[in-house]
């Protein structure tokens, strides 16, 4: 594969992960009981991920499946950037954090759900798992869009540490429903290459 | 570097930056101690709208439909904002760039005006903003918690360097709800006074409502007397999601991408985020010191506005551009002792400078980190 084009690829929806062509097995289960059952099958070695909201649960295993056998895995770089994009934000965490509130005569705000209330932890969780120190950042868009996904990563690289964006779209509406579609960026990609291989990823 | 073409803070403190810049010079804090509001179990300290004011100012816009009072904010300030400039809002070259945490999260609470669901979509606030001036391009939100509004700049940087657009509005704006107040209480974040950044006796922070706007242009329309913003920086600490490096690295790293790009016999000075906890501003003096910057003036805003969430990035440099233009840095309201381990230079009351360039810093959960340098060209 040439340096110009993607060099990984993740896709987890509540049916299905694949990662790199190779498929995972998440043996006939559903939703966020399948993303459990990736995290058993094939990462295990993270009980923090038990702590994770779905977003991040989502972020977390199809970065992990993307990044199996990444070259220099977990030595620390500041040359990686992690750029997601979703719809929907938070949503999911903001309606169980209200739910919490809500009745002030029953009032518990739970500390742990608030921090989730914000959609780039995922982009923290997946720093900390992998020692990146470079740039993190979440951006929602009002639909999913290739091409706009594709030329804010690509204008990323005018960071002049950034050699790789760990890109794509992280979209979490509940916790039975979402779609992850992760991509390594390298630095010289074109903004139309990464928009032809993000539509034929999603 | 990008040409600021024009901005506008719409705060508690004010409606115009030269309002909020007078206030401030005066020493005026937005901040007071709301007791019974929301029915919270406990008060809270903190710079709210008098929403019925605002609101009544929104509607001689003559609105064609229904906003939200954040999307109201927001209209208000990207509108003063675009006074003054040549900037056609409405134009296919005018992107707008929003920076919000929260959006209109208060509906999940009460939503009497029936907006519904789809309105706490951060992309449907951001859609109906720009439509409002007539601008149909897809509007970027950047939700990078409490760094949301400087990441929103640097994103605008990136957009007016590398695509086909000759100006980015960048608004940043949040509203105060039981949520966002009941949240930060949870985490034992906020001070029953008014804060106290980087002073020893400081003990947690307090939140404000504001919108805040600065629309850029591309470098060439840079002239003698314009402020630009030359570059900046995002970097994660890698360390905890909620609580700042000791070390203060992601900081300390961002902080070093400008280091080429700047002489500091220049900087006016260095406004910190200094949101007044403990640990953000111990990690912040750890960054600077680190990063050789220890005898730059250095100071916060907080005290006048409290921590003003996605509009903090945008709020801060426009204020800082405007006592950089009177030769000022501007006092840390509430500081009187040092409290922080690294020996960084703070002082309560007014300074003076012959300074052209500052550096804003910000940090937020998730571990993120963000540094820009603005400089006024001479």
């Amino acid at each position: 594969m040439p340096m110009d084009t993607i060099k990984r690829w993740a896709r987890v929806t509540p049916q299905k992960a694949t990662a790199n062509g190779l498929s995972f097995d998440s043996g006939g289960t559903n939703g966020m009981e399948a993303l459990n059952k990736l995290y058993r099958s094939y990462i295990e070695d993270y009980p923090k991920y038990y702590k994770m909201d779905p977003l991040s649960k989502l972020g977390f295993v199809a970065s992990e499946l993307m990044l199996k056998g990444d070259e220099g895995r977990f030595a620390e770089r500041e040359d990686r950037a992690v750029i997601l994009f979703n719809k929907s934000s938070s949503l999911a965490d903001d309606v169980a954090f209200e739910k919490t509130i809500m009745d002030r005569s029953n009032f518990f705000a739970s500390p742990s759900l608030f921090v989730y209330t914000l959609p780039n932890i995922v982009t923290g969780e997946i720093a900390i798992r992998n020692k990146y120190y470079g740039e993190t950042s979440f951006i929602v868009l009002p639909e999913f869009n290739a091409r706009c996904i594709a030329e804010v990563t690509v204008a990323a690289f005018e960071d002049p540490c950034t050699e790789s964006v760990l890109g794509g779209w992280l979209e979490c509406e509940s916790p039975d429903i979402f779609d992850a579609m992760l991509f390594i960026a390298p630095k010289g990609i074109s903004g139309e290459t990464l928009t032809k291989e993000i539509s034929s990823i999603h | 570097m990008i040409v600021c073409e024009g901005h506008n803070i719409y705060s508690p403190l004010g409606t115009t930056s030269e309002e909020n810049y007078s206030n401030v010079l005066k020493g005026n804090s937005a901040l007071r101690l709301y007791e019974d509001r929301w029915n919270l179990p406990e008060p809270f300290f903190a710079s709210m709208f008098d929403r019925e004011r605002a609101e009544l100012e929104f509607d001689l816009l003559k609105p064609m439909q229904r906003y939200t009072f954040f999307e109201k904010i927001a209209i208000l300030s990207i509108q003063k904002a675009l006074e003054g400039t040549d900037v056609d809002a409405s134009g296919s070259d005018v992107l707008f760039v929003v920076s919000s945490t929260k959006g209109n999260v208060e509906l999940l609470e009460t939503d009497p005006e029936k907006f519904g669901y789809e309105r706490e979509l951060l992309g449907t606030s951001a859609t109906l903003i720009a439509d409002f001036f007539g601008n149909h391009n897809v509007p970027m939100t950047v939700s990078n918690a409490c760094i949301s509004g400087v990441s929103a700049q640097v994103f605008a940087m990136r957009i007016l360097n590398s695509m086909p657009y000759r100006h980015v509005i960048v608004i940043g704006a949040d509203v105060l709800s039981p949520f966002i107040i009941t949240g930060f209480q949870s985490l034992k974040a906020l001070s029953q006074e008014a804060c106290r950044p980087f002073d020893a006796m400081r003990c947690g922070l307090n939140l404000g409502e504001a919108a805040a706007t600065v629309i850029f242009g591309k470098a060439e329309n840079a002239e003698k007397g314009t402020w630009t913003a030359v570059n900046g920086a995002i970097r994660n600490d890698a360390n905890h999601i909620s609580g700042p490096s000791r070390t203060g690295e992601g900081n300390f790293r961002a902080l070093r991408m400008l280091e080429k790009d700047f002489d500091k016999k220049d900087l006016a000075c260095i406004n910190a985020h200094g949101t007044s906890t403990l640990y953000n501003d111990e990690m912040e003096s750890i960054a600077i010191t680190r990063a050789g910057l220890e005898g730059v003036p250095v100071g916060s805003l907080k005290g006048y506005y409290g921590h003003t969430l996605g509009a903090a990035g945008i709020l801060e440099s426009v204020l800082c551009m405007q006592a950089t233009d009177h030769h000022k840095v501007l006092g840390t309201k509430g500081f009187e002792t040092l409290g922080v381990s690294g020996k960084i230079s703070v002082c309560g009351s007014h300074r003076d400078t012959t300074g052209n360039s500052f550096i804003k810093m910000l940090s937020g959960f998730g571990g993120c980190n963000a540094a820009m340098l603005y400089h006024k060209i001479s």
